[in-house]
Parts: C-alpha cells; sequence; structure tokens
C-alpha cells in the first residue's frame, strides 16, 4: 500500500495519488502512545519543510513538517478522539491531513520506500 | 541490594470520599449576636459547595498517610538530572524563618526594612563575584522568568541601538534547557537551532553562518544537557559579539562551575541563576524558586526595577528611577525566602567551600559515569562534569527493557528515578546528576541497585517491565490518563 508514497527525513510520507499526508512507522515506534494531534486549519498555504502541526504523546512533543509545499484540503478530523489511529494504523486511518501540492517538482526530492527504509536503518544505528 | 517495603503504607481513598455529611473540623459555641444577612438574594448561594466534611483527626491523618506515599531528598537519593536536587540543610529553614524577616511587609517604608534590604544587597554582591557580572536582579521567581528577563534586555539593548527590526534571530543549541527556545519566542524573536559536534560540544564552525546582521543572541546552556562544559564558549561569544550579538547563558547547571568559572570572564553578556538549585532550596514540589539575572556593565541599564542602591549615609534604598529599565518581572522583591536560603548557603560556605561543592559534584558525577558506564550504554564519549546521560539503546535491543522500566524499577529500592527521556538527543536518555551531597556509600548503593536491575532486565525482565512494586501505586496507565482525562473529582450525585 504505501510502495508509492514518498518519504522525509523528519519522517513524515505522503502519497501523490490521494495528496495524504501522515507520519511513518518508524517516526511512531519513536514517539509512543499519541495523545493529542495538532493539525493545521484547512484552506492554510505550508511551505515544504514548515511546521505543520504537532504531536503530542506521554513522552514527548514531536512536530510535523510538510513534506511539500501547497494547501490543506482536508485534516483527519477522527484524530481529535482518537489520536490512537496513529499508533495502530500510521499508513492509513492515522493520515494527518490532505494537501494540494504546489509544485510536483517537489516530489523527486523525497525518497521512495526503498530509499527511506535504508534511511531508517541507518537511523537506528 | 533489598527492596525497601514501608510497614505504615496503606490505601488511601480520596478526601471527598471519606467525607460524612455535617461532620465538622470545629464545633463553635452559638453566636450570641444577631445574624445579619445583609447580601442581596443574587449574591447568595442557593447550594452548599461541594467541600469534603470531616473531623480534624481524620484530616491529619489522611495527608500524613499520603506524605508516606512521597519520596524527598530527606529519604534517599534523588539524582535528577538538571534538577540538582542536593541536600538543603537546615539551617537555610531556620534562618528563612526568622519572625523578623517572615512577619515584614513588602509594602513597609523603606527604613523599616534596611536589614531585609541589606540582605539582599549582599547577596547582589556575592552573586556578582561568583559571577562576574557588575549588577545582578534579584526579582525574576525562576528559572523561565530569568530567561525572559535577560532576553528582555538584550531586546532593550538592540531596541536601543535602533536594530530591533533586522536583529531577530536567537541560536540556541540542541544541547540546552527546553525552556530556552519557549522564552526566545515569547520576546518576539526566532530561534535558530544549533547542531552540537559529534562530541557534544558547540562548534565555532556552525555558528559561522549565522553571524550576520540579523543576529540577536546566543543562547547556551553550560554546562549543557549532556553535562559537558562548552569549551569553545569564549571563542564564540568573541564571534557573536563581533557580529553585533548578545550572550545570554543559562546558568542552571552553575553547580558544575561555581566559584571556578566566572561566566562574564568568558564572554557571557548576561546570565540566570537557578537559586533554588545551586544555593539550595527544596524544590521538589516545583516551587517556589529564584532566578536572579546578572548582567555585564554595558546591559546594567536595563535591569528590572527597583534595583538596591547604598547612599552615603550607609543607608539601603529602592531606586526606581531608570528610565531604560524594562520594568517589573515580579511583584515587590522576588521569592524572599529563596534569597534568605541562598545568602545562607552561600555565606556559610565561603569562597573556597563554594568552590569545595562544586569540585565533589563534578568527582560524585564521574565517579557514577566511570561505575556505570561498565553497565549502561554511554552515547557521548566526552568526560562530563555535574551530570551524566546514558541510553537504553542497547538494553531496549537485547532485553525489550526501557529506561521508562529501569526508573520505575529504582523505586521499588527508595531511590528516586533520574531524569529520563531528556535530553532529546540521546535516545532513551536516562540522566544522573548525583550532587555534591551524595557520599561514596550512597553513590556505591546506587550503582549497586542499577546493575541488580539490568541483570533482573535479562534474567526476568518482566520483573522490570512492571514495575513498581512496592509503592503505594503500581505502573499508571499514563496513555489511558492523557487520552481520558479527569481533571476534577465530581460529586456523584
Amino acid at each position: 500500500m504505501q510502495k508509492n508514497y514518498i518519504f522525509t527525513k523528519s519522517h513524515e510520507w505522503f502519497d501523490p495519488q490521494t495528496n495524504k499526508v501522515g507520519i511513518t512507522a518508524f517516526a511512531i515506534e519513536h514517539i509512543g502512545d499519541v495523545v493529542e494531534v495538532e493539525l493545521p486549519e484547512e484552506d492554510e498555504e505550508i511551505d515544504k519543510g514548515d511546521e505543520a502541526g504537532t504531536i503530542e504523546s506521554v513522552k514527548t512533543a514531536s512536530e510535523i513538517f510538510c513534506p511539500v509545499s501547497g494547501t490543506i484540503v482536508e485534516i483527519n478530523e477522527e484524530l481529535e478522539d482518537s489520536p490512537e489511529l496513529l499508533n495502530e494504523s500510521p499508513f492509513d486511518k492515522g493520515w494527518l491531513f490532505k494537501i494540494e501540492p504546489s509544485d510536483a517538482g517537489e516530489f523527486s526530492e523525497l525518497m521512495n520506500i526503498d530509499e527511506y527504509s535504508k534511511f531508517c536503518a541507518e537511523e537506528e544505528d | 541490594m533489598s527492596e525497601i517495603k514501608s510497614g505504615m503504607l496503606r490505601k488511601e481513598p480520596l478526601i471527598f470520599e471519606k467525607s460524612q455529611p455535617g461532620r465538622e473540623g470545629f464545633s463553635l459555641p452559638p453566636a450570641e449576636v444577631p445574624r445579619l444577612d445583609k447580601l442581596p438574594d443574587s449574591y447568595l448561594r442557593k447550594e452548599q459547595p461541594t467541600l469534603p466534611a470531616l473531623s480534624e483527626v481524620e484530616v491529619i491523618r489522611h495527608y500524613t498517610r499520603l506524605s508516606h506515599w512521597n519520596h524527598c531528598i530527606e529519604l534517599g537519593t534523588y539524582p535528577l538530572g538538571s534538577c540538582t536536587m542536593k541536600y538543603n540543610p537546615k539551617i537555610n529553614e531556620k534562618i528563612a524563618e526568622i519572625r523578623g524577616l517572615t512577619s515584614l511587609h513588602p509594602a513597609q517604608s523603606q527604613d523599616d526594612i534596611q536589614g531585609a534590604l541589606e540582605l539582599m544587597y549582599i547577596l547582589e554582591k556575592e552573586l556578582c563575584t561568583l559571577s562576574g557580572f557588575s549588577r545582578v536582579t534579584l526579582q525574576p521567581s525562576a528559572g523561565a522568568n530569568g530567561e525572559f528577563t535577560g532576553l528582555s534586555i538584550i531586546q532593550k539593548a538592540i531596541n536601543e541601538k535602533g536594530e530591533a527590526q533586522n536583529r531577530k534571530k536567537v541560536l540556541i543549541p540542541d544541547s540546552a534547557h527546553g525552556t530556552n527556545p519557549a522564552s526566545v519566542v515569547l520576546n518576539g524573536f526566532k530561534p535558530v537551532e544549533i547542531k552540537s559536534g559529534p562530541d557534544g560540544y558547540l562548534e565555532l564552525e556552525s555558528i559561522k553562518p549565522h553571524l550576520d546582521s540579523q543576529l540577536a543572541a546566543i543562547m547556551v546552556t553550560n554546562p549543557n544537557t549532556l553535562g559537558i562544559y562548552e569549551r569553545n564558549l569564549r571563542e564564540i561569544s568573541k564571534a557573536v559579539h563581533k557580529a553585533g550579538g548578545y550572550v545570554y547563558m543559562d546558568g542552571a547547571n552553575f553547580n558544575a562551575i561555581m566559584g571556578v568559572v566566572k561566566p562574564a570572564d568568558i564572554g557571557v553578556d548576561t546570565m540566570h541563576f537557578n537559586l533554588h538549585k545551586t544555593f539550595s532550596t527544596p524544590h521538589g514540589g516545583g516551587g517556589p524558586g529564584a532566578g536572579p539575572v546578572g548582567v555585564v556593565k554595558a546591559l546594567e541599564p536595563y535591569l528590572p526595577v527597583p534595583v538596591i542602591e547604598k547612599n552615603e549615609q550607609g543607608n539601603y534604598f529602592l531606586d526606581i528611577y531608570r528610565p531604560l529599565s524594562i520594568g517589573k518581572v515580579h511583584p515587590f522583591f522576588g521569592n524572599y525566602a529563596v534569597l534568605v536560603r541562598a545568602l545562607v548557603y552561600i555565606l556559610e560556605n565561603g569562597s573556597r567551600g563554594l568552590a569545595e561543592v562544586t569540585k565533589r559534584a563534578v568527582l560524585n558525577a564521574r565517579y557514577l559515569r566511570a561505575r556505570l558506564s561498565k553497565i549502561l550504554d554511554i552515547p557521548y564519549k566526552t568526560n562530563t562534569l555535574h551530570e551524566a546521560v546514558f541510553s537504553d539503546r542497547k538494553l531496549k535491543k537485547e532485553t525489550g527493557v526501557t529506561t521508562m522500566d529501569v526508573a520505575k524499577r529504582l523505586l521499588d529500592f527508595g531511590v528516586h528515578p533520574p531524569t529520563v527521556y531528556f535530553p532529546l538527543i540521546v535516545s532513551g536518555a536516562f540522566m544522573v546528576e548525583p550532587t555534591e551531597t551524595e557520599s561514596l556509600q550512597d553513590l556505591d548503593a546506587f550503582v549497586d541497585i542499577v546493575s541488580q536491575i539490568i541483570s533482573e532486565a535479562k534474567s526476568d525482565p518482566d520483573k522490570v517491565k512492571t514495575a513498581p512494586h512496592n509503592t503505594g501505586v503500581g505502573r499508571l496507565d499514563e496513555t489511558y490518563a492523557a487520552r481520558s482525562k479527569i481533571l476534577r473529582w465530581k460529586n456523584k450525585k
């Protein structure tokens, strides 16, 4: 399913087919049990790499960095009542928001699944 | 090492649940004067407030029982990194309780409070001597309030130079205290994170790209949160000054350099002290603290008002006529009793004694570091001063046991856990600061307990993962508590 996803070094994923953004299972493993998610507003314009919200867990608060530039078109409202979706299903039900990308040229700057897996293995060491 | 058991530990319900309708702490005789109901109806309660109703002895027993659940520095080792939980000599308390001090009113005439003002005057001088700064304000009520004050002073100085529009950047190393970026934002500056070098030091090279006309300041915690002394700070300060910026030092870890290094000598322009940490005030319950801020000569005009001066007749007075001052940062004079304890601590140790405190704090931490690094993973090899940071990386891989589990298991041995999961640059951080007040025997006992827990992690990991077992309450479900918050007691009618 996440075969076509592309990834950032700060562990966000972006799905070019649905324009959904989320964070990876690797990141969630380190963040721990999520208790609160703060998301951007709809219609907000965000640049690639800028902060697009925060994820608070029992251990820490982590920033979400926008993987591509664009306009927020939808946020996952289910996360407000069920932040655990991020732990249970980070690549699917735990998506964070949908973004209308303003520059598809940015996609190539992100990692594909193989590159990302390799990146994570190096981070672990 | 053996686990501890407390013979008197018992389950205790909430005080609201123990309440019995109509029960009272005092029985007052009937009033001899007629009752006056003068308040308008709209201001009167229609229902009794839901306060617990108990007798005096029930209240006393309730809180005494709860106090048996506590851990405190008087009970055992408390190696909470970055917090400097040293033992607070009881003489501090005795003197802070002197009636002449406790019954003063802060609005009393200055002629009546000469002694109290003199005490602050002397404390300021002592802190100046220890830090090399020309003046110190005693007002800020804690570290973060001190950070805010120091940065406000920097901002005012930049403003006076007419550079406020441009100079917005404050550089903060990733090994700084977590409150630093917040204080920066609160002052309208923009924090820029600087990565520390591979050995845990802040490097001049990583600062260089930011040395421009937008630079307001650098904010350095020294020693940093890894316990490492920032050996490059002197040359970094020079470079920052040359670019027109200021150097703020977070002095929370002053216990590692007190009496040995004067921050002003290494180019620091302003710094806060945490009196409650370094100069001994009980602070486990979250305060009150005191975060005096020292400044170099050039920043003096911007200090908060009032400052304490001495006139030619030898009288102390509060100077409020300082047109460039940033104003007040705390009502009246700050947390006065903390100032009293700090001065007592400074005077009873003397300058040599304070340097000795520092050396012993460093020796204790290095001893723990040397012994614990044989059983725990230590991510930075650089030698440290007053604290040591370990990681659970290997332990977690081999046994599944995490820093949190080890910390919880420590409770079963009557030891307060160290700081965990901070600093963030170390995965599963376990940050130990023993302070100078622990004896060799206490340190050895701590190492033995940690060793035992690490062997348990290998032989019986579940025992560690489900700890604590001997405390009033066991492992709490923090996730459940955070997701389904119950923030106050509600009467179930």
